[in-house]
């Protein structure tokens, strides 16, 4: 998954902000949303980015890190603020 | 300001706004009277326009009074247009075109978006905020309708003057931020004082049953000043350039909540 070059975003503290520039819509990441947005890179998969990030990171089980990601992901990708593939995405 | 056109009569009114100056051009002299009625303080004869509109005035039933504003460039112009206005503006040449009724308000709403659209690319913005002046030091009020903007404008001590209680100019001036003046008038019903300052604090304004200021974080003062900018244009480009001017002015700005009373009291706490 990767970042859509359709937004304009800022890291603020632990929070983020992130505005479409298609429609406008405004979206704040907290600090685990943060973590993941910033390591949307195009080729790390989201189990990595949980794995390696996320639990690495905040005091939360494996199971229940990966189900939250999954939905935020899956909501970003319904806004088009995140592009997700099975494969590498060039950013 | 008036010169032979094809032989009616062409009359220009420049209105500067924000150290921009528009100039507006019609045949019709009575409408050369709304217009100075309208902006007063912000008619500047002797400034030389940057842009200028010609105004041609067609019978209101023209236009579809349901649409609403849309903005676009296209072909090297700007479009815009609304249920009571069609307007293009070419950045190059500096010249555009308004048609519209004879009425102050479509060519008032065509200033602002001309000027969020010139803001854009320096920094600066239009803000759904009062703003007065202070002991020299501007003040902005933001919030959404019935936050409080006209009634903490109509609170205001005698030794305060008002920049607007409806949409506030901010501009970027040498790496600080400074309100000016607007005739953009929102329930007092009254243009501005065409005044500027340097800006001291962003208050983002809540009625509430006492009076108490705290200061906002970065991220959700950016959030929230970016709901409250005023911005028409469907582009990208600007768009983006908008985000980065809420984020730089947070940076650069003390932004509070402000939770008041509605009297008099609220005051004691700003200047």
């Amino acid at each position: 998954m990767t970042k859509s070059t359709a937004i304009a975003a800022r890291v603020l503290g632990d929070e983020t902000i992130i505005m479409s520039t298609v429609d406008s819509t405004i979206f704040m990441l907290n600090p685990t949303g943060t973590v993941i947005w910033e390591a949307a890179d195009g080729n790390t998969s989201l189990s990595r980015i949980v794995e390696e990030r996320v639990c690495a990171e905040f005091d939360v089980d494996l199971e229940q890190a990966s189900a939250d990601a999954k939905e935020f992901v899956d909501e970003l990708a319904v806004h088009g603020i995140l592009v997700v593939s099975d494969k590498p995405v060039s950013q | 300001m008036s010169f032979p056109c094809g032989g009616a009569s062409r009359h220009e009114v420049v209105i500067e706004i924000g150290g921009i100056a528009i100039a507006l051009e019609t045949t019709d002299a009575a409408f050369v009277r709304i217009l100075n009625d309208r902006y007063h303080d912000y008619v500047k004869s002797e400034v030389r326009p940057g842009f200028t509109f010609r105004v041609d005035l067609v019978p209101p039933e023209t236009f579809d009074p349901e649409s609403d504003a849309e903005v676009w460039f296209e072909n090297g112009e700007w479009r815009m247009e609304r249920g009571d206005f069609r307007a293009r503006w070419s950045p190059e040449n500096c010249e555009g075109e308004i048609s519209q009724s004879a009425n102050p308000y479509s060519v008032d709403s065509v200033l602002r978006i001309a000027h969020t659209i010139l803001l854009a690319r320096t920094g600066g913005f239009l803000l759904h905020a009062s703003s007065a002046v202070r002991n020299g030091k501007a003040f902005l009020f933001s919030g959404l309708s019935e936050a409080g903007k006209t009634t903490i404008a109509r609170l205001a001590p005698c030794d305060v003057e008002l920049l607007t209680d409806e949409a506030s100019y901010i501009s970027r001036e040498a790496g600080r931020y400074v309100a000016y003046g607007t005739p953009f008038a929102g329930e007092l019903g009254a243009p501005g004082k065409n005044v500027s300052a340097p800006i001291a604090a962003l208050y983002l304004l809540e009625k509430s049953p006492e009076n108490r200021i705290m200061r906002v974080e970065p991220a959700q003062a950016v959030r929230r000043l970016l709901r409250n900018i005023l911005f028409f244009a469907h582009d990208t480009e600007l768009v983006r350039m908008v985000f980065e001017s809420a984020c730089a002015f947070v940076a650069a700005v003390p932004v509070f909540q402000l939770s008041f009373y509605p009297d008099q009291r609220v005051w004691e706490l700003i200047g």
